[in-house]
């Protein structure tokens, strides 16, 4: 790389952080807080991409670990009166202790059975949640109320004050941040190899050297404590958690935006977010069902038309720009078997 | 004791409706080695459609069979065109695709037949001559029905050159292939078979939870457990299962947890079931050469 290219992509990163600190004065309150959401699933998004994308370890009930970072936070901010920016390590910390829980069956159940397992988990979570015996600290079908932490001090930009929503914001800006770069470090390296090892061959892996077991296990903890710190975030903002906002829709939701996104990339997580966030409102002016028909229709034609989503779009379109070819990233794992089935020799897989 | 007993048949009933979703299950699980998450919404969308036939004045059972022959055709048309493409690729693109499936269809009911919950009628009303002491009449129509369906579906497999084929082609497709049977085709008329199989679980199953877009999420969680329980390559594990599977649930449903975490006894059950024993109670073993 060369210095002026250096130059460039540093005012480029410049102009971005400055954008994204005056974003939030520049729109009403309301988009702030959609801006908010849109990050806490992309946290989300990433958590259950490190699991399923990279590690191939099929999830359908994420949304559960979501769940348990909301009322873990909601329950020390509302009866331990904690602050709330403490309640994020822990509902991590429980999260992934629930996470490497499950990861345990998870390392029996190739596939399918393990899509069905976790989707057993997604479904019987506001069941759970509901459960008379724990009402006093779940506060049961009612949930718990939460308060939106103020800003620490007073501040004001075009106009605009710095409202609840817009410190929110910064604070979510700022976690997404350090999770992204948790995540970047995590997969760019020995270990995230070591994971697409295990997706895509889990025996070669294991003659490598790689302890299949111990990755696969923290894989699903690490993965369930990004999950749970969206789902903490998500609680403050929304100021609400109640059972019957973690059903398993939500973790249908998070697989579409992973889908769109991109399978097994770090910056599809943005795309995928925006678009659970963005695209059901607007289809919603259509018909109640309308988003999810259009969910449904998403996942079904990118896994044949573009396995890898949004950002493998995105890396071609920039590559073909380039003028070179795009460089030989670690595909979805989808991406050299879904769209041509037919390139593969009738039985050749066995 | 008389209330334990009630339960017990009770369970036996609910048990019947596993066991067809499980049954379903299992169709296309032998021939294709995928889960079907849209089992359940195919089977509500089913029902929708009969409870449209009759709304529009149909008898009941002239909509009832008609709601077979439009649920096998539909299943056939939808793995020849949505999933024949996807046939050889890995797991996570089927799953994702069966999601997709399964949303389209939740939501599709939701918005073409509404959202509110309508009442579904029973061929079996009360007080006709089936009933006896611990059972109602739907809930002894719902078994002979049941079983009048595995009937069906056992002759089909067994005596008929097509379910030869069928068996044939999910045993060993190369060589079924060789032979001349036309496997691809095999697998849409498994999925034909399991979508008119889940069309009688929801019609039989409808007068009871009443139909509405999300009427089969718990029931298709209790297929599932069936399913595994008994085996998920083997069709009478499956029917079997579903019994176990219904009675279990009544009875820990009113004498040990109440009705509020029926879905976590399911949970419960399929982790038990897939740590403990993978293969279910009747499964075969899987092997795989590396």
């Amino acid at each position: 790389m060369n210095s002026s290219k250096r130059t460039w992509i540093l005012v480029g990163g410049l102009l971005l952080l400055v954008g994204l600190v005056v974003l939030p004065f520049l729109v009403k309150n309301f988009r702030v807080f959609q801006l908010n959401m849109v990050m806490v699933y992309a946290i989300a998004i990433l958590g259950l991409n490190i699991l399923t994308g990279y590690n191939g370890q099929i999830s359908l009930g994420h949304g559960a670990f979501y769940a348990i970072g909301a009322y873990v936070a909601a329950m020390l901010m509302a009866y331990g009166g904690w602050p709330f920016w403490l309640t994020l390590p822990v509902a991590a910390l429980v999260c992934f202790v629930f996470g490497y829980l499950m990861g345990f069956p998870a390392l029996r159940l190739g596939g399918h059975y393990l899509a069905l397992a976790t989707f057993a988990l997604a479904l019987a979570i506001p069941q759970l949640l509901k459960y008379k015996a724990i009402e006093g600290w779940t506060g049961g079908v009612m949930g718990i109320v939460l308060n939106k932490p103020e800003p620490p001090f007073e501040f004001s930009m075009f106009g605009q004050p710095l409202s609840q929503d817009r410190w929110l914001y910064f604070v979510i800006l700022a976690t997404l941040l350090l999770m992204f770069l948790i995540a970047w470090r995590l997969l760019r390296g020995r270990v995230g190899r070591a994971l697409i090892a295990i997706r895509d061959h889990p025996i070669a892996a294991a003659a490598m050297g790689i302890n299949l077991p111990v990755f696969k296990s923290l894989t699903f903890g690490v993965s369930a404590a990004f999950t749970g710190v969206a789902g903490a975030l998500g609680a403050v903002t929304v100021a609400f958690v109640s059972p019957d906002s973690f059903t398993v829709f939500l973790s249908i939701t998070l697989l579409v935006g992973v889908v769109v996104g991109g399978l097994a990339t770090i910056h599809g997580a943005i795309f995928g977010a925006l678009f659970i966030q963005f695209v059901p409102h607007w289809a919603e002016d259509i018909s109640k069902s309308a988003p999810w028909a259009i969910y449904g229709v998403f996942l079904i034609l990118l896994m044949y038309l573009m396995p890898t989503g949004a950002a493998g779009l995105i890396d071609r379109v920039l590559a073909r720009f380039k003028g070179s070819a795009p460089a030989a990233n670690p595909s979805g794992p989808s991406a050299s078997a879904a769209a041509p089935a037919s390139t593969h020799p009738v039985g050749g897989k066995l | 004791m008389e209330a334990f007993l009630h339960q017990i048949f009770a369970g036996i009933a609910t048990g019947g409706i596993y066991a067809s979703v499980a049954l379903a299950l299992v169709m296309i699980y032998q021939s294709t080695h995928h889960i079907n998450f849209a089992q359940g919404e195919m089977a509500m969308f089913s029902t929708f459609i009969a409870w449209w036939l009759i709304q529009v004045g149909m008898p009941y059972w002239v909509a009832f069979f008609l709601t077979i022959g439009i649920s096998f055709v539909g299943g056939l048309v939808i793995q020849r065109t949505i999933l024949k493409p996807v046939e050889k690729a890995p797991v996570l693109t089927n799953v994702i695709v069966f999601i997709g499936l399964l949303v389209i269809f939740n939501s599709v009911a939701g918005w073409v037949f509404d959202h509110t919950i309508k009442p579904f009628p029973t061929p079996f009303p009360k007080g006709s001559f089936i009933e006896s002491k611990y059972f109602s009449a739907h809930e002894i129509g719902t078994i002979v029905v049941m079983l009048c369906v595995l009937a069906v579906l056992f002759s089909f497999l067994r005596f008929t050159p097509v379910g030869l084929a069928m068996r044939a082609a999910a045993q060993n497709p190369e060589s079924a292939r060789l032979v001349g049977i036309r496997v691809s085709w095999m697998l849409g008329i498994g999925w034909g078979l399991a979508a008119a199989i889940g069309a009688v679980a929801g019609m039989m199953i409808a007068p009871i939870v009443f139909l509405e877009p999300n009427m089969f999420s718990g029931i298709l969680l209790y297929g599932f457990a069936a399913a595994l329980l008994g085996g998920i390559d083997n069709p009478w594990g499956a029917v079997i299962g579903g019994f176990i599977v219904g009675v279990l649930e009544n009875i820990l449903g009113a004498y040990v947890i109440g009705t509020e975490l029926k879905l976590s006894v399911a949970l419960v059950l399929i982790v038990v079931t897939l740590t403990l024993k993978p293969n279910g109670l009747f499964g075969k073993a899987v092997v795989t050469r590396v």
